[in-house]
């Protein structure tokens, strides 16, 4: 008997870098269908990111605060420029605009109960406000969107702050996108749309087209509602010096800015993963258009696009953020990707983790969906319930870390808590490289 | 009949006045010069009368009252309107009626670019004509107009009817003709008599409406999304 | 991002009213443009004479700026100063001479306008402080364009406040955002025209004086600007007879126009035109998209 041998006269099998299997999945895809893809969440590649980042703890020169004795304050107010009635946020960790339609009520419930418990606020989406969804918030932001679906002034009054949204980080310069899956009759009846028909929103405002026509759009709103609630203008994050100065010559009290980390209901793959910034690379922009419009503090500044720990929470705050506003992580909290679920992935082609046809409305977690079957099966209790705990741990973890750094309150965490860890991450926030003095563009080393 | 004069009264002050007016109640507004805002976010059934030209989203997101504007309006007229009645005698600039739910809006002039753009609801009748790109993405409700229609009117439509009596310089995407029924026809008449137009008769008017061809995307019509 | 306001009178007694009804319109425009401000005015000049706008004029510098000019033209010009701005009048076969010196001054002289009818003013601040600095309201004149900014990608400057001028007796503002202007640049930059700023309404502007001076008419130039440049755009263009508008095919930034026997008016918005003489008598009407709107008067 002779052994078998691995035969070396050929190498093994390689994939192409550039040609890898997704990419070749993709063009499969797009051959077979004729379609381009559709789905939600946010970019899935690797880019720079907080991770990039490390906090400079005290030791010797500066001295830390007890970790859990000594106070360290995590409060924030949003809209102190010209609303009469500003927001008051116990954590800096708000929940970012969803609509009820690419997620269930009982989804929209839960985010409130959740946002609620911890005394942090909840927005609307596109698709306008549910009874529940106000009922559940203690602080409901209400988006004002191209689409006005569901918009009346009903509601607008009844909100705590209006968000006027320009674009946002999965999509900038891109509009709404809901399947005919989703369109169920309450949503259909909510947007005033026929039950089950593909919808595709506007990327541009009815009636009103850049910073000029913003600022008596704001006027309008204000006069709407009495000067009492702070005006919110969303931007995805693409030209974020300049849209930022503009938001604020527009009149806004707060500025919310969504890297393209941040998710969506439903969008094309291709906006997704190459269109925007990334939201480590937008916030210094913005926060020196702040500052050189002498604002930093004053117009307040909400980052969002994946924020996940309280390390994040804890950097973008250090960075110049007054707030911080999560989507993808709060689904992920009230159950979506849940391990629990891996044979219903299966059946869905995917996995734990991965699964991202938000669009198709199957979601076994009973999140984005609007099947009656598949969102009874998110209980809005326990769901929020996991999402309170979720925020007090994001909240836990940024004032340890500023406590490490001898903070007594998140908003003193400054850049120069900072460091780099990489050069590309240096040169987009002008934190030092870690051990040095010096970032890309800054002379000497 | 009570008069707010704009050149001594701040838009503050006129809104808040006009917003906390009991039902009933009737109001002049004197040298209103363009102001934007006008007479925004009422809630009762009062009458205003806005002697001169209004800026932009005059009579915005009206509910119940009834409002008169004495010139020509700015951009977004009665946008987002939900219920009463706007009436503009003079021109109304782009935008007229933008996203409005429901009320009538009647523009006695002609109306501009994306007229009864994203209406939900509203009724509109225009007397003069309208610019391009009307009706865009209009979700339901009704178009009324006397004139000509601009160019891509009711591109992306849902089911607002469009009716014109005039000219139409082209259909945007997924717009097309239809046949008048006895019903549109009488939605028409009544439309008009609302609006005090006495010179236009329904059997006049053509009827525009969506051909339901985007509703489910469809590899054909990718150039059209 | 801007307010845009244009007069353009039929009635030559008006004249002496331009700038008075232009400063009051241009002060409307206010909230929508509070960063800059700057106009031009047409008032015809003296046959075979020329003349240039220059900015960035001061104590300072005047005097040796002024004996140059005058040493260059021999002797046979004019000087007017205006805030910091001077209008030089010189005969037309001085025209290179005087644009070359211009040029080399430097010591924060720039040049602004050169035509037989053009004068061109312009600064940073509110509208109203930017028409008093000029006594606006004293000039006289046939038309008059004016524009408020608020900045989008470019700086706040007084060379980055509208109008732009690059050609003879021609001017330029824009409300909207171009698209594609870099490239554009670019390609202009190769068939020899030069940029003061990084502002998209300059390259709108050197286009249109390209393609004049390739010999083509006014609303030959603005139609094939239609294919040409993307984005969004209002624009009011001021010849030395006349002005034109022109809005892009999505036509998104406002525009009103008033007509009466007596003048043409032009506006981002109505309330400017509230206290032009007879308005509530006026045609007033939006133009539309892609269609070139053309006054002019008999040369």
């Amino acid at each position: 008997m002779t052994e078998k041998h691995h035969d070396y006269t050929k190498t093994t099998p390689r994939f192409s870098a550039t040609f890898d299997p997704f990419t070749v999945s993709q063009i499969q895809r797009a051959a077979a269908t004729g379609i381009y893809d559709i789905r939600g969440g946010g970019t899935k590649r690797k880019l720079p990111h907080f991770d990039d980042l490390l906090f400079l703890g005290a030791s010797m020169s500066r001295y830390p605060l007890e970790g859990y004795r000594e106070r360290c304050g995590t409060d924030v107010v949003l809209g102190t420029r010209f609303a009469k009635k500003p927001i008051h946020l116990k954590t800096p960790v708000t929940i970012a605009g969803m609509s009820f339609g690419a997620l269930s009520a009982q989804a929209k419930e839960a985010l409130g109960r959740g946002a609620s418990a911890v005394g942090t606020s909840t927005t609307t989406g596109d698709g306008g406000m549910t009874p529940e969804e106000r009922g559940h918030s203690s602080t409901l932001i209400y988006q004002y969107l191209p689409s006005r679906y569901g918009m009346n002034p009903d509601d607008l009054r009844k909100a705590d702050a209006i968000e006027i949204v320009v674009g946002q980080g999965a999509k900038p310069g891109g509009g709404g996108m809901l399947l005919g899956q989703k369109i169920s009759p309450r949503v259909a009846q909510m947007r005033d749309l026929p039950e089950g028909i593909d919808q595709r929103s506007a990327c541009r405002h009815p009636d009103w087209t850049g910073p000029d026509d913003l600022e008596i759009k704001i006027e309008e709103l204000r006069e709407i509602t009495n000067w009492e609630k702070p005006i919110y203008v969303k931007v995805g994050a693409s030209r974020p010096y300049y849209d930022v100065s503009l938001a604020v010559k527009s009149g806004a009290d707060v500025v919310v800015l969504d890297g393209m980390q941040g998710g969506t209901a439903a969008t094309q793959e291709v906006f997704i993963e190459h269109v925007g910034l990334p939201i480590l690379a937008a916030i210094r922009p913005a926060v020196q258009a702040l500052q050189d419009l002498g604002l930093h503090r004053k117009v307040q500044l909400i980052v969002s696009g994946g924020i996940r720990t309280g390390a994040d929470v804890a950097k973008a705050l250090a960075l110049g953020a007054d707030a911080v506003a999560i989507g993808t992580a709060a689904l992920v909290a009230l159950g979506d990707q849940s391990p629990d679920l891996a044979e219903e992935y299966a059946k869905l082609g995917t996995v734990p983790g991965a699964y991202d046809d938000w669009q198709d409305g199957r979601d076994p977690a009973g999140i984005t969906t609007q099947d009656p079957t598949l969102s009874a099966r998110l209980d809005p209790i326990l769901g929020g319930r996991r999402l309170a705990n979720y925020l007090s741990v994001l909240t836990m973890e940024a004032q340890t870390i500023a406590r490490a750094c001898g903070k007594s309150h998140l908003h003193n965490l400054e850049p120069e808590d900072l460091v780099a860890l990489t050069i590309e991450a240096a040169a987009m926030t002008r934190l030092p490289l870690a051990g040095t003095d010096w970032y890309p563009g800054k002379a000497g080393f | 009949m009570q008069t707010i004069d704009l050149n001594t009264t701040t838009l503050r002050e006129l809104n808040s006045r006009l917003q906390t007016e009991n039902a009933g109640a009737s109001w002049q507004v004197a040298n209103p010069n363009g102001r934007h805002a006008l007479a925004v976010g009422l809630t009762q059934p009062i009458e205003v009368t806005i002697e001169g030209h209004a800026g932009y989203y005059a009579a915005g997101m009206n509910q119940q009252a009834s409002v008169v504007i004495n010139g020509n309006a700015g951009q977004g007229v009665a946008e987002n309107m939900m219920s009463g009645r706007v009436h503009v005698k003079g021109n109304a600039s782009s935008s007229a009626g933008a996203t409005a739910h429901g009320g009538l809006l009647v523009i006695e002039g002609d109306a501009g670019a994306r007229c009864g753009i994203s209406m939900k609801g509203v009724d509109i009748v225009v007397r003069g004509s309208i610019g391009h790109m009307s009706a865009f993405m209009a979700q339901s409700g009704n178009l009324v107009v006397c004139g000509d229609a601009g160019e891509a009117l009711g591109d992306s439509l849902y089911e607002t009817r469009i009716f014109v009596r005039g000219k139409v310089r082209g259909l945007g995407a997924d717009c097309e003709e239809k046949d008048m029924t006895p019903e549109d026809r009488a939605i028409v008449t009544s439309l008009l008599e609302k609006a005090g137009v006495t010179d236009c008769k329904a059997e006049d008017f053509r009827l525009y409406g969506s051909a339901r061809t985007l509703y489910h995307f469809n590899v054909d019509n990718a150039s059209a999304y | 991002m801007c307010g845009i306001v244009g007069l353009f009178l039929k009635n030559r007694a008006l004249e002496p009213e331009l700038g008075r009804l232009t400063s009051q319109m241009l002060k409307t425009m206010t909230e929508r443009g509070p960063d800059s401000a700057g106009f031009a005015v047409y008032n015809g000049a003296g046959k075979g004479q020329r003349k240039m706008t220059v900015r960035g004029l001061s104590d300072g510098n005047i005097g040796s700026f002024e004996a140059g000019f005058l040493e260059i033209i021999g002797g046979s010009g004019e000087v007017h100063k205006r805030h910091d701005h001077v209008i030089l009048i010189y005969a037309a076969e001085h025209e290179p001479a005087v644009r070359a010196y211009v040029d080399m001054f430097d010591d924060g002289v720039a040049f602004a306008s050169s035509g037989e009818s053009i004068e061109l003013y312009k600064g940073v601040g509110l509208p109203e402080q930017v028409a008093a600095h000029f006594a606006l309201e004293k000039m006289s004149g046939t038309h008059a364009i004016g524009h408020t900014r608020m900045a989008t990608e470019s700086a706040v400057t007084v060379a980055g406040a509208h109008p732009f001028s690059t050609g003879p007796d021609q001017c330029l503002v824009h409300n909207g955002s171009l698209s594609n202007h870099n490239s554009l640049r670019r390609q202009l930059v190769r068939e020899g025209l030069r940029f003061e700023t990084e502002n998209d309404s300059e390259v709108a502007a050197g286009y249109l004086s390209w393609r004049l001076s390739k010999g083509e008419k006014l609303d030959q130039a603005l139609k094939a600007s239609l294919n040409d440049l993307d984005g969004f755009y209002t624009f009011v263009v001021g010849t030395r007879d006349g002005f034109a508008v022109l809005r892009d095919p999505v036509a998104c930034k406002p525009a009103v126009m008033a007509e009466t026997d007596d003048y043409v008016a032009f506006a981002s918005e109505y309330r400017s035109f509230a206290g032009l003489p007879g308005i509530a008598s006026a045609e007033v009407f939006e133009p539309e998209p892609q269609r070139v709107y053309h006054w002019e008067h008999a040369a």
